[in-house]
């Protein structure tokens, strides 16, 4: 492949007798923007370490650009990184912060105020040059930040949860602000977070990690949709997951209910996982459902109502605009289409799956 | 009314307490400036006891060797210390308390005991003399450097470290520019007190001297063996002196430069 810019092969790590990577293996192109997502503890903070040249693998390779960098140095590394926690140099100003690097390589003072002007103005931070990162809101320290690594030109910039540390709105605003500063730049970005509405909004393609393995890779809407084992199902969005029998092509039995689907090459009677995410399910009358059952809860949620309907002993959970009454029966209807059809893991290691381009 | 008088009570008490350390150090200042001999007597102002003070080379050459001692002592110390503090900093959690168990012991053991131990020693593998007591000097204020130094660590946000290398320094770089002067209020701390301390110290001195080495503190007690005069007044306030100056410039001078960053 000629437009790849980083693989790493066979990548494991230890530590203190953790397996935190196993055998690890993935390829980034250049200028696409990737997000590594997974709970904590997933190995993702660990790849991005590898990547940016602060953890040595145990074992396997990193190659950029086709060279095997496992052993050089971060400063020796064509990437830049944006840590969790700012780390901007407390007793340099803002300028000085961002000029770090290019000092570093003897870059002419005329080129390096150029650069500042064109970072603090890239990251939306005018003026804010003479300034102490002290007297600076978290959020604007992430710009900072941003704007120290990206004057370097970069090939790769790596984002480690940078706007962990944001409120909400913040967030969102930040969010927005980094696909615009990826576009402008132009370089590959590397993102990694425990955050899934971030990983959906902002990546040309996520990967999923659990366990120091990768459980599924692919664009937002791919891993939304067709979540291909229970962890991503669950990790990514509000779904409901329930023990299904597949009957035939097409047809699942949940809750003693033949329910029409859409997905083919299963085994007959086969035990499988069904995920519905909870916008999918339609309430309608109690003779019309798919399913019955009695609503246990209903919560208001601004956009819509969050309501739980017992059928048997699994509660359903339904996102709808309109609300429901508590301890009436209602139906339960949903599309073939949005029904998806999971194999069962055989166990924790096989809950891998094939990479999906 | 109530309030008055709790107000009242621990004004007092504090005035007791400052009243209790300092009257007696205050005496001896005023003794020192006393014309008479007498310890009860106001005799006048006078400087003759300054005076007689700076003329003798016996006191001379004693202020020279502590001066020399506590700051090379210091300096030595509070560079073994920072290294020791970040190197202890990076251990592993268990090891990194047993190992700062380790280096408070000395702080708190008698001075004495640690005095008699070094010269033990010292008599089996070298002379007693200026050598053995600065190295004794340099082994009691590492612990002091390493006190200081290592609250400093702790706060440092350590990926900033990492930030540096990130951005193109080499180890040694990101060390000296970013790492050091992070801590560099610590380690002044650290320095401040190792000279203090060993300016300060008897026993460790007293038992690792050796013949003909002597500092203030060993050279006042050997004075005082054939009478106190009273030029070892001038002498110890001259040291109260400088022990104070140093202490406001410990604690004000960081503030002052934060004050001066701020604006």
């Amino acid at each position: 492949m000629s437009d790849e810019i980083l693989r790493l092969r066979n990548i494991s790590k230890t530590f203190d007798g953790k397996l935190i990577l196993e055998d690890f293996n993935l390829s980034i192109k250049k200028n696409e923007f990737v997000t590594l997502l997974g709970p904590s503890g997933c190995g993702k903070s660990t790849t991005l370490r590898i990547i940016g040249g602060f953890l040595k693998p145990d074992e396997g390779q990193v190659y950029f650009e086709g060279k095997d960098i496992s052993n050089l140095p971060p400063d020796k590394r064509n990437v830049n990184t944006v840590f969790q926690k700012y780390s901007l140099f407390p007793h340099m100003t803002v300028a000085e912060n961002i000029a770090f690097g290019l000092k570093l390589k003897k870059k002419s003072k005329q080129y390096i105020d150029d650069k500042i002007a064109y970072a603090l103005k890239l990251v939306n931070m005018d003026g804010y040059g003479d300034r102490q990162p002290s007297s600076l809101s978290g959020g604007q320290q992430q710009r900072v930040a941003i704007a120290r690594a990206i004057v370097n030109e970069p090939k790769m910039l790596l984002l480690d949860e940078p706007l962990g540390a944001l409120d909400l709105k913040l967030r969102h605003d930040m969010q927005r602000e980094l696909i615009k500063i990826k576009k402008e730049v132009g370089i590959t970005f590397v993102y990694v977070t425990h955050d899934q509405d971030e990983a959906l909004t902002m990546s040309d393609r996520i990967i999923v990690m659990n366990q120091g393995i990768i459980q599924q890779m692919g664009t937002s809407k791919s891993i939304y949709d067709e979540p291909q084992n229970a962890f991503v199902a669950d990790f990514i969005g509000d779904s409901n997951i329930i023990d299904g029998v597949m009957e035939k092509d097409c047809l699942v039995r949940i809750q003693d209910h033949r329910i029409p689907c859409v997905d083919v090459g299963f085994g007959k009677d086969e035990l499988v996982d069904v995920v519905i995410r909870p916008e999918d399910l339609v309430i309608v009358g109690e003779a019309e459902g798919l399913l019955t059952g009695m609503v246990v809860s209903i919560i208001f949620k601004g956009a819509y109502y969050e309501i739980k309907v017992r059928v048997q002993d699994y509660e359903w959970m339904v996102q709808s605009v309109n609300p429901a009454q508590i301890g009436s029966m209602v139906g339960l209807t949903i599309l073939p289409d949005n029904i998806q059809i999971m194999h069962k893991p055989i166990s924790a290691d096989e809950e891998i799956v094939k990479e999906e381009e | 009314m109530v309030d008055k008088i709790k107000n009242f009570l621990s004004r007092f008490y504090i005035g007791i307490i400052l009243f209790f350390l300092y009257v007696p150090i205050f005496v001896m200042i005023v003794l020192s400036f006393n014309s008479s001999r007498s310890r009860v007597i106001w005799g006048g102002f006078t400087l003759d006891w300054y005076r007689t003070l700076f003329s003798s080379s016996e006191v001379m050459q004693a202020l020279s060797t502590t001066m020399i001692l506590a700051f090379t002592s210091a300096i030595i110390a509070t560079v073994i210390g920072t290294v020791g503090a970040i190197g202890i900093s990076a251990m592993r959690e268990r090891n990194y308390k047993i190992v700062l168990a380790f280096t408070n012991i000395p702080m708190l053991n008698a001075d004495i005991v640690t005095g008699i131990a070094l010269m033990l020693w010292f008599v089996r593998f070298m002379p007693l003399g200026f050598g053995s007591v600065l190295i004794a000097h340099i082994t009691f204020n590492i612990p002091y450097v390493i006190l200081c130094v290592m609250p400093k660590i702790k706060q440092m946000n350590l990926s900033i470290y990492e930030a540096a290398r990130d951005l193109g320094a080499n180890s040694i770089y990101a060390f000296v520019k970013i790492t050091l002067p992070q801590l560099m209020s610590g380690i002044m701390a650290g320095f401040f007190m190792a000279f203090t301390m060993s300016m300060d110290d008897f026993a460790i001195t007293y038992f690792t001297k050796g013949a003909g080495v002597n500092t203030l503190s060993t050279m006042i007690y050997s004075q005082i063996r054939k009478g106190i005069k009273p030029e070892m007044y001038a002498l110890s306030t001259i040291i109260f002196a400088f022990v104070f100056l140093i202490l406001l410039a410990v604690n004000y001078v960081p503030k002052m430069k934060n004050a001066r960053k701020c604006k």
